[in-house]
């Protein structure tokens, strides 16, 4: 540590006093991992079970291979966008939990529109298919936005709620209006045209979701960091009252972020019909939206953050059924490791500003 | 219906080995320092796939049971992974199986495994059979390394209907269901068949979950049913525990599905309708070990060992028994139907007309859509 701090110092009297303080919001989290690392490795070994092989496989499941990478990011695309639609209203100050019910609903449709679509040239009707996707998980989501401002119902309950309204309605229209009468024992809506469908990344087994992800955190970061409209978001973040006292448009804020969220999980269940399904069924229900959450949390509602952290989950979940099949553990070995992560990352907040080695020392 | 086509899974070698050569390339090898990293080598690796918790007394331990079967055989190495999504996330479970184990016979067994998952994945790896549980194979649609296997369990949930007629006092029984769906809706037709050639005066409700696993809902199911006075429940859900349990807890018998459930409620525990998967499974094992190619679609009842019984519990009467035995022994000489004339559906429709049956393999079944009379519930 001694050696650690003297860096500090030193970079401190070299002018780049900042850089200590922004390190901090990375060493807080690493830390963190670290932490519920070593509390998932004493688990393992009361199980009898060698946590340093435990790390092998994940390493050789989820990055040890070309073909080890393509499962992780495979996985990562649709978990890159769930995450942003906790994000984005977390820079709000909004607890926002119910992406799932905005993926699936973008799922429904983009199958209900794609089947229909067999007239169109590709662009257009991709063009379609995604403004309806967005759309549908815009309205979902922004309705949670839109209850917090003009009714105070709590956006985390409501969100939540609404994912489990979606779920439903999903079944309701897969298996009712929108079936397929050819889908006998698994109700779906009709095919999408083959011409709607999407394909893999060039040169990769790897589908365009995972592009439009990163780009799509990338684009949210310039808007929260560098923009007017992100300015004023993470003034009503901190205080939503000396933002409305200050004239800032909070009741559009709100419903605004909160409406990009849900419309980018929207855009997980555009992919997730066209690139992998082909048609919407209850399969888009695969609880996405719930890891997203745990993603935001682990990046710190950073949507830059969100990039790195979505691909060392879906890593995790990649490696798993090698875990399972080498280690003999059960699949729920993974939740507990995510559980344990998700309350170290929680109780890390704690830190902040506490580590001295933090603090500047010079003026 | 059958397809000998498929090709011999010995030409998987080179490829095989090219597979394992990459994945080394990729980084592996740095870590074969590691334990159980390097893995023993047998004649043949076959993976499973479920898509629940394999111990959850049902669909995915009947599965698990035939995986056990596989493994006490002789030269072969059986990996499993449970609780795989019918997303991209069954794709690479399969690709990891076959990139990391060498699997070359690979068992995904959930019905929603097919399409798009094991469609998308066999061109992909044209050595590796892919064997898939539900009957969905057609030979001018699908990839000739994949096959298709399922069971008419509908005779045994016949069976367990009969089981349940002698065992019902208030002449009510009940059926707690996932959907709507025509397998589903031949197993409740099935159940209360059975029960109307003890008793043509039961009538048996169904309440739909609109899920296939669903804990909370399948509990206020059962106890809804027994509140309405069925003393006989059955269901057709992933898990039957919390079914037979409520069930059993309530004071109602019950008629087991999937696997056997009898060590839940030994007293209440009438009979159950079980896959018998380690027959298939070792079968098509060996018939692969030889070199032997398994035919692409394959089907089969209680006359060809796919589906079994249930011992009788203490609770089914004698003359129960009797005309269960009967019965069992009429439908494995075969020949036997279920759906027969005159039969109408409990909206008053005419689905057999008198001296109409519906062999258990006839592809009018596959989509059937309707409660018969004495069915208390609704498809929609």
């Amino acid at each position: 540590m001694a050696a650690v701090e003297q860096i500090f110092r030193a970079t401190e009297a070299a002018g780049f006093g900042s850089l200590i303080r922004r390190s901090e919001a990375v060493a807080v989290p690493v830390l963190a991992l670290i932490v519920g690392a070593a509390v998932f490795g004493l688990f393992l070994l009361t199980q009898g079970k060698s946590p340093v092989d435990f790390i092998a496989y994940v390493w050789q499941g989820g990055f040890g291979s070309a073909f080890s990478w393509q499962n992780t990011l495979s996985r990562a695309a649709p978990l890159l966008m769930a995450a942003m639609c906790v994000a984005l209203p977390a820079r709000l100050g909004l607890v926002v939990i119910g992406g799932e019910g905005a993926i699936v609903l973008g799922g429904v449709a983009t199958g209900a529109l794609g089947a229909h679509l067999a007239w169109a040239p590709a662009p257009l009707g991709i063009t379609l298919m995604v403004i309806a996707a967005m759309a549908v998980g815009g309205i979902w989501i922004g309705m949670a936005g839109a209850l917090r401002h003009y009714r105070g119902v709590n956006e985390t309950i409501s969100s939540l709620l609404l994912s489990y309204t979606a779920i439903a309605l999903m079944n309701h229209l897969v298996e009712g209006p929108l079936r397929d009468p050819a889908s006998l024992n698994k109700p779906s809506t009709a095919p999408l045209a083959e011409t709607m469908r999407v394909g893999p990344l060039p040169g990769m087994d790897v589908h365009w979701g995972l592009a439009l992800g990163v780009l799509a955190c990338i684009l949210c970061w310039i808007l929260i960091e560098r923009t007017a409209w992100g300015f004023a978001a993470r003034i009503a973040g901190g205080n939503v009252r000396a933002a409305q006292v200050q004239g800032l448009a909070v009741g559009k804020l709100v419903i605004g972020f909160t409406a990009l969220g849900g419309a980018i999980a929207g855009l997980a269940g555009f992919f997730e019909v066209s690139t992998v399904h082909g048609s919407a069924n209850a399969s888009l229900a695969a609880g996405y939206g719930y890891t997203g959450i745990l993603i935001a949390f682990l990046a710190r509602q950073n949507t830059l953050a969100i990039i790195p952290v979505a691909i060392l989950l879906a890593g995790i979940e990649a490696s798993s059924g090698l875990v399972q099949r080498r280690m003999g553990l059960p699949d729920a070995t993974m939740q507990v490791l995510q559980g344990i992560v998700f309350i170290s990352i929680l109780m890390s907040d704690a830190a902040y500003g506490r580590l001295a080695i933090f603090k500047p020392k010079g003026n | 219906m059958t397809d000998f086509l498929s090709k011999s899974p010995r030409s998987t070698l080179s490829r095989r080995d090219l597979l394992r050569g990459s994945a080394a390339l990729g980084g592996v090898a740095a870590l074969s320092g590691f334990p159980g990293v390097a893995r023993a080598q047998s004649a043949l690796t076959v993976g499973f796939i479920y898509v629940g918790p394999r111990d959850d007394f049902g669909y995915n331990q009947s599965h698990a049971i035939g995986a056990a079967a596989v493994k006490a055989m002789e030269g072969v190495t059986v990996v499993e992974e449970e609780n795989v999504p019918e997303t991209i996330d069954v794709q690479k479970s399969m690709e990891s199986m076959i990139n990391f184990d060498g699997a070359t016979l690979i068992f995904p067994t959930s019905f929603g495994y097919f399409d798009p998952h094991i469609l998308t994945l066999a061109p992909k790896y044209p050595d590796v059979r892919f064997e898939h549980c539900g009957g969905l194979w057609s030979a001018d649609k699908h990839p000739t390394n994949v096959g298709s296997y399922f069971g008419y369990i509908g005779m045994g949930q016949y069976l367990n209907g009969i089981a349940a007629g002698h065992a019902t006092k208030t002449k009510k029984i009940g059926f707690v269901a996932a959907k709507p769906i025509p397998q589903v809706l031949l197993n409740i037709n099935s159940f209360l068949l059975g029960a109307r050639a003890v008793d043509p005066s039961i009538t048996c409700q169904v309440i739909f979950t609109g899920e296939w696993s669903l804990a909370v809902k399948e509990a206020e199911a059962t106890n809804a049913l027994v509140d309405a006075g069925a003393d006989v429940i059955t269901c057709h859900v992933d898990g039957p525990k919390v079914v037979v349990e409520t069930a059993a807890g309530r004071g109602a018998f019950v008629c087991g599905y999937h696997a056997d459930q009898s060590a839940l409620s030994p007293d209440k525990y009438l009979t159950g309708a079980e896959w018998n998967w380690a027959k298939v499974y070792t079968d098509m094992v060996s018939a692969t070990m030889k070199g032997e190619a398994i035919p692409n679609f394959v089907r089969g009842g209680l006359a060809d060992g796919f589906i079994k019984m249930s011992p009788l519990g203490p609770a089914v009467p004698e003359a129960g028994r009797a005309q269960f035995e009967a019965v069992k022994a009429e439908i494995e000489k075969g020949g036997f139907s279920v759906i027969k004339g005159p039969l109408k559906d409990n909206a008053g429709n005419v689905v057999a007309t008198d001296g109409q049956a519906f062999l258990e393999t006839d592809p009018a079944l596959e989509g059937m859509a309707y409660l018969v009379e004495g069915v208390i519930g609704s498809t929609s």
